[in-house]
């Protein structure tokens, strides 16, 4: 995966609540190799129709959006199915954040592994931002992960929480397995002590 | 500090992290020692990473396998399965777990099923365990008292390494259902009336332990089901106190401890059960003698009514973004507002999935089906839970009922609830089903889905229309 710092980019509004893993990535591609591009997935049922001829209505397929790197969305982005192939989905069309007011727990861990930011901002700001996004298409957001910010198209800047531990994984382009196989004389005690059960 | 370090009443969800911590971080996440890891035919990608980092599982004795997204239901071994990516899928199964002495219960083994079906079924998740599994629907096995959740690939494949995982401590929920349930109510109807309560992000963040006289006369079917649609509700899991009812359910299961070990097991897991005192970061009481039996009416879990109700109409709402949502489920289900749920005709019916795909279930549906006839124009499928439950139903006369009637008895699968394997709803069909996500599209492209209990989804099946099961069943 790729370090995440900075980055200044188109931003696509998903307006629909609940906006369910099914419709990021439908079941039927759950069986495609890592090694495709996710990015073709990508709320396939609704950018294109059967015959994959692109749906000129879906929000991706407008001009000003398709250069998207950010996906901002209402609230429960994200639920339901655990699913990776949403987070790579995502990831593999370009998209290094996502904005919501809430996420699907699963999803939201999902993320974190794989080089895309969840940003939790409050409803307000996020309802605004949603409009905001759809009345003037293609304006650019501004996220500094370093110092924890979002700047918006209406210049305010906005402090989102993130773990310091998954923010250095971002940053450095890493995940934690190596981390924890460090911890092996640990983990291989706490069984040990377990087995007395 | 975590508050159950310190001295005080815990939760059942507090005493299992605890057991399961082996260090924390600075940031506050947990290393928690994962007992059991079930695979299935969706883990090839996370075996994958771990080739490429040059790692092997390193507790194969914990980890199981059985095949159940990708199998065909109506032939019962591989050759039914002639689509070759999903061929691979199931392949890459047995050879991942073949290389590294990973137990599987493959496609011709007579105890592969759904994995959390299979789970439960053989004794593997017990008590007080901590279990993953690369699927939501892992929140099923807490019914038995265990710590219960899904992840997504990349988790998987750190537990495969490590046997290990980091979480944030989620906060407590409980869920407190009194009273005793009316005639034709499941765990189905609990679970769907608690999700039309408190929503599809109403217990984001939050392990769920549903709790209360309701819950401790239950058997276990209902309480896997309730479990099971923890994840439909955002809950991080849910978990049920162990007691008798768990006990006698796990008593001489094959991988069940026996003997002095049995004994032992469950003087341990007798103390499970969260304390007199303990705190819930949140509570909700519900009297379950109110509940009636639910049918969902549109896109998400919470979309759902008694089956006395009418379709919603979307002006009624204050919230734009509900109203939005409303209109747009109702244009996809093919539904106006004002119709009577029992005026809604179907053309499909399935019984069967994690959910609902359990003996229990089956014998709730055949008791409705017996002596009827599937309705002219319905396709009713029923589908087991797992191959012993096929076998079970058989021994107990249940698919000369079901075939009688003009149902289709399949081979176990995951199947028509995400149609992963090839089993679809038609584009504008609707269905009465069992399963627990009626998400635009997952029974296939333009499916219309109906969430409901096996009992109710039987009844659909007999008159071709959404129907309450009461006015089919004796008082």
């Amino acid at each position: 995966m790729e370090r995440l710092e900075h980055i200044t980019a188109v931003a696509f509004p998903v307006v629909a609540i609940n906006c369910d893993t099914d419709q990021i990535i439908p079941a039927r591609f759950l069986q495609k190799p890592r090694s495709d591009n996710f990015g073709d997935y990508l709320f396939r049922a609704l950018r294109f129709d059967k015959d994959g001829a692109e749906q000129p209505d879906f929000i991706l397929n407008q001009a000003s959006f398709r250069s998207a790197r950010i996906v901002v969305a209402n609230r429960n982005f994200a639920c339901g199915s655990s699913r990776e192939h949403a987070v790579w989905a995502l990831y593999d069309y370009g998209i290094r954040v996502a904005i919501a007011p809430s996420f699907g727990d699963i999803f939201f861990i999902n993320c974190l592994k794989n080089g895309l930011l969840p940003i939790v901002l409050p409803l307000d700001i996020v309802t605004a931002l949603l409009g905001e996004l759809t009345a003037r298409p293609g304006i650019e957001i501004e996220v500094d992960l370093p110092s924890q910010t979002v700047i918006l198209p209406d210049g305010s800047t906005h402090h989102f929480e993130i773990e310091p531990f998954a923010k250095q994984c971002l940053i450095q382009g890493i995940d934690e397995i190596d981390y924890t196989l460090a911890q092996s004389a640990r983990i291989d005690a706490y069984e040990q002590s377990c087995l007395d059960d | 500090m975590h508050h159950d370090q310190a001295a005080g009443p815990r939760t059942l969800y507090d005493k299992i992290w605890s057991r399961h911590r082996i260090m924390s971080r600075d940031d506050g996440q947990d290393l928690l020692f994962i007992d059991r890891h079930f695979i299935h035919d969706v883990t090839a990608q996370s075996f994958e990473m771990l080739r490429q980092r040059g790692l092997k599982p390193r507790s194969p004795e914990r980890i199981f396998g059985t095949a159940d997204h990708y199998v065909s239901t109506r032939v019962r071994d591989i050759s039914g399965v002639v689509d070759p990516e999903r061929r691979v899928m199931i392949e890459a199964l047995q050879r991942d777990a073949g290389e590294s002495g990973i137990a599987l219960f493959g496609v011709d083994d007579p105890r592969r099923g759904i994995v959390h079906v299979v789970g439960p079924e053989q004794g593997l998740s017990l008590p007080g365990m901590s279990i993953v599994c690369a699927d939501s629907h892992t929140s099923t096995h807490g019914a038995l008292g265990a710590l219960a959740f899904g992840i997504g690939a990349t988790e998987v494949g750190h537990v495969l390494a490590t046997q290990c995982l980091w979480q944030r401590r989620s906060r407590n929920m409980r869920i407190t259902l009194d009273g005793k349930l009316g005639a034709g109510v499941s765990g189905k109807d609990i679970i769907l009336a608690i999700i039309a309560k408190i929503g599809v992000a109403g217990a984001v963040g939050h392990v769920i332990e549903y709790a209360g006289s309701t819950i401790r006369s239950m058997p276990m079917e209902g309480r896997l089901t309730i479990c099971n649609m923890s994840i439909e509700a955002g809950g991080r899991a849910g978990m049920i106190a162990p007691d008798d009812i768990t006990f006698d359910y796990l008593a001489g299961r094959p991988y069940a401890p026996q003997g002095d070990k049995w004994e032992r097991a469950v003087a341990r897991w007798r103390a499970l059960p969260s304390d007199d005192g303990a705190v819930f970061d949140r509570e909700i009481h519900i009297d379950a003698t109110t509940i009636a039996p639910m049918v969902t009416w549109g896109n998400t879990p919470e979309d759902a009514s008694a089956i006395t109700g009418r379709i919603p109409d979307p002006a009624l709402l204050d919230d734009p973004d509900r109203r939005e949502a409303m209109t747009r489920a109702l244009a996809y289900m093919g539904l106006t507002p004002g119709t009577a749920l029992e005026d809604v005709r179907i053309d499909r019916v399935f019984i069967g999935s994690c959910t609902n795909g359990r003996i229990d279930d089956l014998r709730s549906a055949a008791a409705v089906v017996r002596d009827r006839k599937v309705a002219p124009g319905v396709e009713a499928w029923i589908v087991p839970g797992s191959q012993q439950i096929k076998a079970q139903a058989e021994a107990e006369g249940l698919d000369r009922i079901f075939i009688a009637a003009g149902f289709d008895w399949r081979y176990a699968g995951c199947s028509m609830c995400l149609s992963t394997n090839g089993d679809v709803v038609a584009p504008g069909q609707r269905c009465a089903s069992t399963s627990n996500r009626n998400f635009v599209g997952r029974q296939g492209p333009g499916s219309r889905t109906h969430l409901m209990s096996p009992a109710m989804a039987a009844a659909a099946a007999v008159t071709g229309r959404l129907t309450d099961v009461r006015r089919l069943i004796p008082e």
